[in-house]
């Protein structure tokens, strides 16, 4: 009962902890070891808290047993339990991944450090999609930023260019931190309060406020730098491309993730919009921002020769439709925001895995002319890649359909039937890069004779259970989409 | 699971399996090369049994689980899906076995990765005949855009690989950019995509929009070659012939007008689409296509493309039938996808058995041709008898009848496009078999005799003949069709 009270503290407490343990083991696997025992606890604990969340649909924790607003408090609801899942099942799947890929990117005396840093970025994620405090999630916004940092920063081994992908995440995050804390300043002079529920309460009661709404824009503009949203998009690309695979796979499946589920409960969580400064911002920033972001992203990585920056782009693009399906500013919207989310984060992930399984495959960096040919000799991976891949241009039976069907859904709803033309161009458009990919590792003969590595076990056995989610989720789309119906229902009430 | 549904499951993993055991048998030639023939009597008889069902009045589904609400995974055969069904496996027990004698006759490279992907093409065939509702037809429809990729760039030149990007280039585009919209766009005023008699789309839709809604079916469906999204299918003729006949004549193009057909019968309904006039655009274009590419067929020289040109031409019969919505065009319709398809499979195999045989794939080069090869060019005549439309073939039920329903529909001047369509087939079709018979050869020219290649042609073009009589049996699945 003890664990059963306290998993929303213990999923950030166990892999601090377990950070701390790992940074001074002597051998990289018994580090590695306890980093995944570490995050298959968090499995465990992510599955015994979505149940105790479907039965009382709010779970709110106070550290220490100080009440909020006095204390810190963590909440749990409808909008964030499957996120908080999500990121539990992603790390084990790219902790499994790491065993035998990290070892071919990074100095073997550095792997250690590198799993507690690495489960430090587990942890903060963690701490992201639960706080309930707006100054103790810029804590942890930190954290995740500056242990991400420094994951990136380990490509340097491979690639020097690494040092400069995460010099800019360092500079480009630490403004959006600073943006974002000085929102939170301005909300807490008009409240006297950093409970992001007792923020609510108080602008009940004061109604609008300038301060609030300066306070609200500012942390808006911050957290969109860590989301990954277009334009404040530009650390990115080079921060993904250069990580080490198994680190652009863990970032790029989860940590814009919970900056995208945090962007949405300050959209529609906090404010009552009296003014309709929200329905504005949605209307005129964030969605045609959207629709450039999904068609820059998407011609981007048409002409993108590198083949994980190419998957960085479409990245970009990928945010695009979530935010944009939070722009259409409806029930159904936003749930189709939250599924794309969930399917996005898998098939992003999947993606970035085949790539690093291709790059220590053939010994190089994965691109155009490097990956001729190389399908035919990595079957499996390669299987498991044009899977993720056509799920991402929402082939039906994958996850990615599931989403596409959602968000036309909520398209149709409002009636204004240009949107559709954007999401359908922009998916036929992302058929033009796969299907350059696809018929470079499949059709056509390697410059130079291959030195195939064997394809790692362990790795491909990783991408192939995010591969299965990915189907399963096409074709039983229940859960999904009942979680983006859930979320939706968190986030602006039941309709 | 009931007997039919076994029966079912049969005809729809046959040829995959076939599929695999061609894989299996890499290295061994001739049992490789059986696979296909026995697969294909193996799927034709359980269609047949379908069939038969079918008119019995049976319903025959299999229906696995939900994927989003009102969409499921399941199969559920249709009258005209159980039509579909026979004439794509029928077609490929000897299109297999043509297939056989065109690769060995030819000396084709990869003839194993060659079986492979014709065996994967006619199970998407067969399970879009079978799908239960529009998204599994959309799901199968993509799959035999992918799996005939391999198909049309057979021969690995720049050609073929220009054709393939224009080929996957169009067809993918078309898909994603309006059928899957289109789709979605049903599910969402439907709440459904089941294939229901007499549609399902609500009657309180807005008719303005009605056309446009069908516009998007009409184009997104690229296979069906409606001009000006035609352009793929002459390209894809650069594939080995037998590709070009089961693929290009029947299995691909009859998926594409078979998808439409669909559409109008089981998603729109007739009746509606009959009152709302949502129709009477694409009864112009479908003219307009039906004379135009059959005066591009009569400038061609090459005898593929201008066989190409032709199916453009007889594809578009079927799509006016399902534009003009009546009943009697619809059922003109559907005979038109079997008798067309028994007619043009057979001009291809004559097509590719000149070529291996004789080695020439110009018209003009064929004088004199008739007294070496009498077989094949008597098939390519009694074909082109049927796709002209001359009792007693086949081909002329299906006219006739598209002529009855576009009198039904009010729009008799159909008619004069029909009869013009008539004259002009008559004059490019007849002349490869006037020169071959009566123009004097000008070069003496060795003709080999591979037999495989030369015995299916005959027996499709018997076939014409006999559906001429059978008529009536496959009347009992059209009706069912148009009967409400």
């Amino acid at each position: 009962m003890l664990i059963l009270n306290n998993i929303p503290a213990l999923l950030v407490a166990i892999p601090l902890l377990a950070s701390a343990v790992v940074s001074v083991l002597p051998s990289a696997r018994i580090a590695w070891g306890v980093a995944f025992v570490t995050t298959l606890c968090c499995l465990y604990m992510a599955f015994e808290l979505t149940e105790i969340v479907s039965a009382s649909l709010t779970l709110s924790y106070a550290f220490g047993g100080w009440e909020p607003p006095w204390g810190i408090a963590f909440v749990v609801d409808g909008a964030n339990v499957h996120l908080v899942l999500l990121v539990a099942f992603i790390s084990v799947i790219a902790t499994v991944y790491a065993l035998t890929t990290l070892k071919h990117e990074i100095a073997v005396e550095d792997l250690p450090k590198a799993y507690a840093v690495w489960l430090l970025t587990i942890a903060s994620l963690f701490g992201l999609s639960m706080t309930g405090d707006a100054f103790n999630l810029f804590v942890f916004l930190e954290i995740s930023a500056l242990s991400s940092i420094t994951l990136i920063a380990l490509g340097a081994g491979q690639d020097r260019r690494a040092l400069l992908a995460a010099y800019n995440y360092l500079i480009i995050g630490a403004i959006g931190a600073t943006f974002y804390v000085i929102g939170v300043g301005y909300l807490y002079a008009a409240t006297g309060t950093l409970n992001l529920l007792d923020i609510i309460e108080r602008l009940n009661e004061i109604g609008t406020n300038q301060a609030a709404v300066t306070g609200l824009a500012f942390m808006l503009a911050g957290i969109m730098v860590k989301a990954g949203v277009f334009p404040v998009h530009i650390w990115l690309p080079a921060a993904y491309s250069f990580a080490p695979s198994a680190v652009s796979s863990l970032l790029s499946a989860i940590a814009t993730k919970v900056a995208i589920y945090y962007l949405a409960r300050l959209l529609f969580g906090i404010f009552i919009d009296t003014t309709h400064l929200i329905d504005l911002f949605l209307l005129f920033v964030l969605m045609p921002v959207s629709v450039i972001a999904i068609f820059y992203g998407t011609i981007a990585a048409i002409y993108q020769i590198d083949i994980k920056r190419l998957f960085a782009l479409s990245s970009i693009a990928q945010i695009g439709y979530i935010t944009f399906a939070f722009s259409i500013n409806t029930h159904s919207g936003i749930s189709a925001g939250f599924i794309h989310l969930i399917n996005h984060a898998l098939i992003k992930g999947a993606l970035f895995m085949a790539v690093g399984i291709f790059a220590i495959g053939i010994g190089q960096r994965a691109t155009m002319n490097s990956l001729r040919g190389v399908g035919r000799q990595m079957p499996i991976t390669f299987t498991g890649f044009v899977i993720a891949g056509l799920a991402l241009i929402g082939v039906p039976l994958t996850a990615g359909f599931i989403s596409k069907l959602y968000l036309f859904k909520a398209i149709f709803e409002t009636g204004n039937g240009i949107y559709v033309a954007v999401i359908a161009v922009s998916s036929a458009l992302s058929v033009l890069y796969l299907w350059k990919i696809f018929e470079v590792m499949w059709l056509q003969e390697p410059l130079q004779p291959l030195k195939i590595e064997k394809e790692p076990v362990l790795a491909c056995v990783s991408l192939w259970l995010l591969v299965f989610t990915i189907i399963i989720f096409g074709i039983y789309s229940a859960g999904v989409s009942s979680y983006g119906m859930n979320a939706a229902n968190a986030l602006i009430g039941v309709r | 699971m009931g007997n039919l549904q076994l029966v079912l499951a049969i005809s729809l993993f046959t040829p995959l399996i076939t599929g695999l055991a061609v894989l299996l048998f890499n290295n061994r030639k001739n049992m490789r090369d059986i696979c296909g023939p026995i697969g294909g009597i193996i799927t034709f008889g359980s269609a047949i049994a379908i069939a038969m069902a079918i008119i019995d009045g049976q319903t025959i589904s299999i229906n696995l689980w939900q994927i989003v609400p009102g969409i499921g995974l399941s199969f559920n055969v249709t009258a005209l899906g159980a039509l579909f069904g026979i004439v794509a496996s029928g077609l490929w027990i000897l299109a297999s076995i043509y297939s056989v004698g065109y690769m060995r006759g030819s000396k084709a490279k990869n003839q194993t990765r060659f079986n492979f992907y014709y065996a994967v093409a006619i199970h998407a065939a067969m399970a879009i005949s079978y799908s239960g509702n529009l998204l599994m037809l959309f799901i199968f429809y993509e799959v035999l855009t992918f799996s005939t990729y391999p198909l049309v760039t057979h021969g690995q030149t720049k050609d073929a690989k220009d054709a393939g990007r224009l080929y996957m280039g169009i067809l993918v585009a078309t898909s994603l950019l309006l059928f899957l919209p289109a789709l979605l766009w049903v599910w969402i005023i439907s709440g459904t995509l089941d294939f229901t008699k007499g549609g399902i789309i609500p009657f309180d839709f807005s008719p303005s929009l009605l056309p446009f809604l069908l516009a998007m079916f009409a184009f997104g469906i690229g296979k069906a070659a409606l001009m000006p999204i035609h352009r793929w299918l002459p390209a894809a003729m650069v594939a080995p012939t037998p590709v070009s006949a089961l693929l290009h004549a029947v299995a691909v193009v009859k998926a594409g007008v078979f998808s439409f057909l669909t559409i109008v019968v089981y998603i729109f309904g007739i009746d509606f689409l009959l009152e709302s006039g949502a129709a009477v655009w694409l009864v112009w274009l479908t003219a307009f296509t039906i004379l135009t590419s059959s005066i591009i067929a009569i400038t061609k020289d090459d005898l593929k493309a201008r066989l190409a040109y032709s199916t453009i031409s007889q594809l578009s019969y079927i799509l006016l039938g399902a534009a003009l919505a009546t009943q009697a065009a619809i059922e003109g319709a559907a005979l038109h996808i079997i008798m067309h398809a028994t007619a043009k499979i057979t001009l291809f195999f004559c097509a590719g058995a000149i070529y291996v045989n004789a080695h020439i794939k110009k018209i003009s080069e064929l004088d004199g041709l008739g007294p070496k090869m009498p077989l094949v060019f008597i098939a390519f005549f009694v074909a082109s008898l049927s796709i002209i439309g001359i009792p007693p073939l086949g081909g002329s039920w299906s006219k006739f009848m598209l002529m009855v329903g576009s009198v039904d529909a009010g729009i008799p001047i159909m008619l004069l496009v029909l009869g013009i369509s008539s004259l002009l087939n008559i004059y490019y079709l007849l002349e490869p078999c006037t020169r071959a018979f009566f123009k004097p050869s000008l070069k003496e020219i060795h003709v080999d005799n591979h037999i495989l290649t030369i015995f299916p042609p005959v027996i499709t073009a018997i076939l014409s003949l006999l559906l001429f009589f059978a008529v009536d049996w496959v009347r009992l699945l059209t009706t069912l069709m148009v009967i409400p």
